[in-house]
């Protein structure tokens, strides 16, 4: 094989390599250019339990991200969980008292924040502390309710089943979420 | 007949201290080999065919091989993955069981593997040979430092060619999963791909495959060079040597492929 041959068949599997690299970056990885570009701005919300949920879960309204959470950490004052979540400037619509809901992707999916839309005129901004919130369901205190029936239990379960009822129609209506 | 000498405790213990003295002593040789191939280099312009025409030896003409493999792993991810995932009614989540496998573990690790089997071997065997024909020791004569004019050309095309193949094992891989995920079996299109974009995150699954492709193609490449040019330089010696190439390849690989894992994986 001649020289240029060879230089030629080297140049294309370089090619090749840089090709494959730059599909893994945007067609597998989903990687969008100027994505970190766009300011972000971050609300703070407390939760009674947040069991599932974790750092870079992601906050859907409507059912498209528009942002990721940040940190989670107790505040040893409320005794809760204080959940910090950054949002992309683009969503700069949503309610001061919009309500921050745990919801489950699919029965045993991934958990995230959604939102659910307020009335308020004014609208959540960087430092806002988001006043309502739902925290995510835990099947097992669901389950250990029915099985243990506690005392003032009538009222207790109705209302989990309430919640149940409802976080089980938004499922269903719901498209599935990570379908992009 | 002659008395066998018996061999004492104090002996034993002596054999197990030489060995670890060689093994050491060998280690620091192939450092130093390492270090007097790649630094001080005189002008990189001019050995730069030498390295066009490794890179064609040991990256191109392995693709084949490469590529064949990654369609068929990919293919059979897909098909194990989306046998267990149906019963939990999750079949769509196949495209990141595919993409991740690939990305964080497989790709730099069979890629290795064959690189180590292919090309490693060749590279020792070459060198070998060389070597026995004292074609090295007659570059020294004319004045040649074989170690810039051998060497050094070999273990930079092995460390720019493997990468590549592994993220070209890897794409393949991916577009093998999808052939059987999506045009067999019939996963939904938009969630094959959807999935494993959400699931897949560039600077953490790709860059950290990349970075193993990287070391592995380091360590692959350092120890095939190494054995083909300290080798016994006769036809049993290169054999052995080449056997070594594979062998000790092969386990570094799989060896480092777990701290690796463990540092970059191992919390999440």
């Amino acid at each position: 094989m001649n020289n240029r041959a060879l230089e030629i068949t080297v140049g294309l599997f370089v090619l090749a390599g840089i090709l494959a690299f730059a599909l893994l970056a945007f067609k597998v990885s989903g990687l969008t250019l100027g994505q970190n570009n766009s300011g972000t701005y971050k609300v703070t919300a407390y939760f009674d339990s947040v069991e599932g949920l974790k750092v870079r879960s992601r906050i859907s309204f409507a059912g498209v991200t528009i942002g990721k959470v940040t940190s989670i950490a107790i505040d040893p004052e409320k005794y809760q969980a204080k959940v910090t979540m950054e949002i992309s400037d683009t969503a700069n619509y949503l309610p001061a008292d919009s309500t921050a809901l745990i919801y489950t992707a699919g029965l045993l999916g991934e958990k995230y924040i959604g939102f659910s839309l307020g009335g308020d005129e004014e609208v959540l901004k960087n430092g806002s502390v988001i006043k309502d919130t739902q925290s995510s369901l835990v099947l097992e205190d669901l389950i250990n309710k029915f099985v243990m029936g506690s005392d003032d239990s009538g009222k207790d379960i109705a209302k989990q089943l309430g919640t149940l009822n409802d976080t089980l129609k938004e499922l269903i209506n719901k498209k599935p979420s990570v379908v992009n | 007949m002659q008395a066998q000498k018996k061999v004492g405790v104090l002996d034993r213990i002596q054999l197990l201290g030489r060995s670890a003295i060689d093994t050491i002593a060998s280690l620091g040789d192939a450092a130093i080999f390492l270090v007097l191939s790649l630094i001080g280099r005189r002008g990189p312009g001019k050995h730069f065919r030498l390295l066009i025409k490794q890179i064609y030896f040991v990256g191109v003409l392995s693709l084949p091989i490469i590529m064949v493999s990654g369609l068929f792993i990919g293919m059979i991810m897909a098909l194990q993955g989306y046998n267990i995932l149906i019963s939990y009614a999750s079949s769509e989540a196949v495209g990141q069981v595919v993409a991740l496998s690939l990305l964080r573990e497989l790709g730099p690790v069979v890629t290795g593997l064959l690189f180590a089997g292919r090309a490693g071997s060749a590279l020792t065997a070459e060198i070998g040979n060389m070597k026995a024909s004292e074609q090295l020791s007659g570059l020294e004569t004319i004045g040649v430092d074989p170690l810039k004019y051998v060497i050094a050309p070999r273990l930079l095309a092995g460390f720019i060619s493997m990468p590549l193949l592994s993220t070209i094992f890897v794409v393949v891989g991916i577009w093998g999963g999808a052939m059987v995920a999506v045009d067999w079996l019939g996963v939904f299109d938009g969630s094959y791909w959807g999935n494993m974009q959400s699931s897949v995150r560039f600077g953490y699954d790709v860059l950290n495959g990349f970075i193993k492709g990287l070391v592995f193609a380091f360590v692959a490449t350092w120890i095939a060079v190494y054995q083909g040019y300290s080798c016994e330089a006769t036809s049993v010696g290169i054999s052995k040597a080449t056997t070594k190439t594979v062998v000790y390849g092969s386990l570094a690989i799989l060896g480092l492929d777990f701290i690796l894992t463990a540092l970059m994986f191992g919390e999440i």
